[in-house]
């Protein structure tokens, strides 16, 4: 299969990588594609009655930032009702964010109006979840393929046809059946044209929104696949948005985890995976049914939540998972853990940071925030005035295993 | 019970050669499905033969007239019974001449007559169901995808028709609007065919069953919209930065056609049977120009003297009708496989 640019415009593709399954692997030379910085969404919530007065706003992301850098992956997961799906809608720009920047190849596109949205269609496109809605049940396959191509008039009439068949042909699907609607195709067929019609105008980034939970597992695994395929062909980078951590530790080599609107704990696969510093990501792997440990019996204790995810109208004070987690104190009701980083590529926001059940005993920030260990303001301290988080990785850190600072 | 297995050898050997399906790639739409199903209905299938019959009676029976077949205006006083009212011979008077029998008290062809009049009727109801669809699908969209302050707005106005005295409007307008349409169509050439005052006095009716018949087609498409306008595809269509008009006539609306089909085919019915009780009423096509209501209203005065004068055009009137929502839904039925009649 040829790819063939659509763009008149001669555009760097990053070298493909070696073909395979495999997956894809941090480079930390690569550049960011797209950077978020400190995006806020706040849905508004309407009194019922003729005025319909605002009594109040879903804080559905707030303050989230992260990188995303070509060519790669950067997996986001967490619990329903936690934002990782309306931060996906916000990077395409279904929605207008509250406030904060998404710099997509350099340019803010945060406030962007419908016009100069336009262009940016063609860089930035969306796998959705559900293949049963995302595709309309009265077009073809063909006019739902091909139908970027007609909105943006990049190709003449005659040469949308061949070009529809070459993305059905790329995606794994027989280019014969353009004509076709999509009730008589599988769920995981389904998939795969939706994912043709985010490949036809060559986007540089996919948001794949849990492209795979509605499927079933075999047909989870072909879909990942052909994720991975495209991605190691096209050099796209992806925003992967999935609850499942095993899925999300194949496909991605950097992972955000969230929680109530908040990344608590952001890194590479490795510092996630096996040396998680945040409790509820703690919490969460320990969730994940793990076959090789129950068959040895060597299973690890399932850390159970209690309670459940307050409202995001009126968040917990301070820590915002404070209300669930078993090692919160004092300090986590009163002020709100920065997002600290603690490793070459790992940043945490916890006041106790450390590995399962090796947090420490003294609040880790107090220093940071010119606070006691109860989190009263110490007038003997000095507050660290660079706190503000940045999207991407520092050169120096908080090296907690030896106390020191880490450099790069 | 039978060895297993074995069934499945005869289907095997019985089994036709599937050469046709793996040639033909070409999917079938759900329109495509829902035509397969329509006709497999035996029932909506005998009722859409009649409506077609019906349908092609209106649009030969002009043709007719104008070739001089049909004579609906010619007296025949010679076919009177002595009274001079009731037709002569039995049934009111059905001979192979008339094969409907003839008018009382003048003796025109019923039959002519009544073809004539299911063209009138036709037009009266099919012009002003394309109207009403017209206005109730666009404002239907219009208020389902915005939401909102239009969405409101949409819905006030239709709360207000629904609850506007429409008869009592239908008759006090009816003077000086049919007589402005009747001025402004005067000297309005292509139109110069037909009788200014049946084209006025049509043109009324159909604005009227426009004007108060839009608002349920408005809320049915509305409320599909509202669940449309939540499926993904929207989303997606939106994100390749699809304009406005074409999220709104290329990924909604074949999604809430299958509805508004359904509600047309009975729509037809009714405004048909509103024609003649509007006729009933004094508003409407005035004679000679025959239409179902103004025969209907013109029999009532026979009765006694010619009673198969009354029951002929109602009986047809009442054919129209159940025809027609037999067909309605059985559209319904084939649009909508999960629904059960």
């Amino acid at each position: 299969m040829t790819n063939e640019t659509i763009n008149q415009d001669p555009e760097d593709v990053p070298a493909p990588q070696p073909s395979g399954h495999g997956a894809a692997v941090a480079r930390a030379d690569a550049k960011p594609i797209l950077e978020v910085d400190q995006l806020r969404m706040y849905f508004p919530v309407k009194a019922p009655g003729v005025f319909r007065r605002t009594v109040g706003q879903v804080q559905a992301v707030d303050g989230v930032s992260f990188q995303v850098a070509e060519a790669t992956s950067l997996g986001l997961v967490g619990e329903s009702g936690c934002g990782k799906s309306t931060t996906g809608r916000l990077i395409t720009r279904l929605y207008k964010p509250t406030a904060g920047a998404i710099r997509f190849g350099g340019k803010d596109i945060a406030q962007a109006g419908a016009s100069e949205l336009k262009p940016l269609r063609r860089e930035i496109q969306m796998i959705f979840q559900d293949p049963y809605t995302s595709l309309n049940p009265r077009q073809t396959v063909g006019s739902i393929v091909g139908a970027p191509l007609a909105i943006h008039k990049v190709l003449p009439k005659n040469k949308i046809l061949p070009r529809v068949q070459e993305l059905l042909e790329i995606v794994g699907l027989n280019p014969e059946h353009y004509n076709r609607y999509p009730h008589e195709f599988s769920g995981g067929q389904r998939q795969r044209i939706g994912i043709a019609r985010a490949l036809t105008l060559q986007p540089k980034l996919l948001v794949a929104d849990e492209p795979v939970s509605a499927l079933d597992v075999s047909i989870q695994a072909q879909v990942i696949n052909l994720l991975q395929d495209i991605q190691n062909e096209f050099g796209v980078a992806f925003l992967f948005i999935a609850h499942d951590l095993a899925i999300v530790r194949h496909f991605c080599p950097e992972i955000a985890v969230m929680y109530l609107g908040k990344i608590v704990e952001i890194g590479d696969r490795e510092s996630i995976y096996n040396n998680a510093h945040h409790p509820y990501t703690q919490a969460l792997l320990s969730a994940v049914p793990d076959v090789k440990q129950a068959a040895t019996g060597g299973r690890i204790e399932r850390i159970r939540l209690q309670g459940d995810v307050p409202s995001p109208i009126e968040p917990p004070s301070g820590c915002r998972f404070r209300t669930r987690c078993p090692i919160a104190q004092e300090i986590c009701a009163r002020h709100e853990p920065p997002l600290l980083q603690i490793g070459r590529q790992h940043k945490v926001a916890c006041h106790f940071p450390g590995r399962l059940g090796e947090a420490p005993r003294e609040p880790f920030t107090t220093g940071l925030l010119g606070v006691d260990a109860e989190g009263r303001p110490d007038p003997g301290a000095s507050p660290s005035t660079d706190l503000v988080e940045q999207p991407g990785y520092a050169d120096t850190w908080f090296d907690l295993d030896n106390k020191s600072i880490g450099r790069a | 019970m039978t060895i297993p297995g074995s069934e499945l050898e005869i289907h095997e050997t019985d089994a036709p050669v599937e050469d046709d399906s793996v040639v033909s790639v070409a999917g079938r739409s759900p329109t495509q499905l829902a035509i397969a199903r329509f006709r497999a209905d035996k029932l909506s299938m005998i009722s859409f033969t009649v409506t077609v019959f019906i349908v092609l009676c209106a649009i030969a029976a002009p043709i007719l007239v104008a070739t001089g077949v049909l004579h609906p205006n010619e007296f025949h006083q010679e076919l009177l019974s002595d009274d001079g009212v009731a037709p002569a011979g039995r049934f009111g008077g059905i001979s192979w001449d008339h094969p409907f029998g003839v008018d009382p008290a003048s003796g025109r062809d019923l039959l002519a007559r009544l073809m004539l009049a299911i063209t009138s009727s036709l037009t009266i109801a099919i012009s002003g169901t394309i109207l009403t669809v017209i206005i109730g699908s666009v404002l239907g969209i219009v208020a389902g995808f915005s939401g909102g302050f239009v969405d409101a707005v949409i819905g006030r106005i239709i709360d207000l028709t629904l609850s506007f005295p429409q008869t009592l409007m239908l008759l006090a307008l009816s003077g000086p609007v049919v007589l402005m349409f009747r001025t402004q169509i005067a000297d309005f050439a292509p139109l110069s065919f037909f009788e200014s005052a049946d084209l006025s006095n049509g043109f009324y009716v159909i604005l009227i069953l426009a004007i108060f018949g839009w608002p349920p087609v408005a809320r049915v498409v509305r409320g599909q919209v509202l669940s449309i306008r939540e499926r993904e595809f929207i989303e997606a269509a939106r994100l390749l930065g699809a304009s406005r008009r074409r999220l709104y006539f290329k990924e909604v609306l074949p999604n809430v056609w299958a509805p508004v089909l359904v509600y047309v085919t009975l729509l037809v019915p009714a405004y048909i049977s509103a024609e003649a009780a509007f006729n009933f009423l004094g508003v409407g096509i005035k004679p000679p120009t025959p239409t179902l209501g103004n025969i209907l209203g013109d029999s009532v005065s026979y009765t006694s003297a010619d009673p198969m004068y009354f029951f002929l055009p109602g009986a047809l009137l009442a054919l129209i009708v159940v025809v027609f929502n037999l067909v309605g839904d059985g559209a319904r039925d084939a649009l909508d496989p999960k629904s059960h009649r």
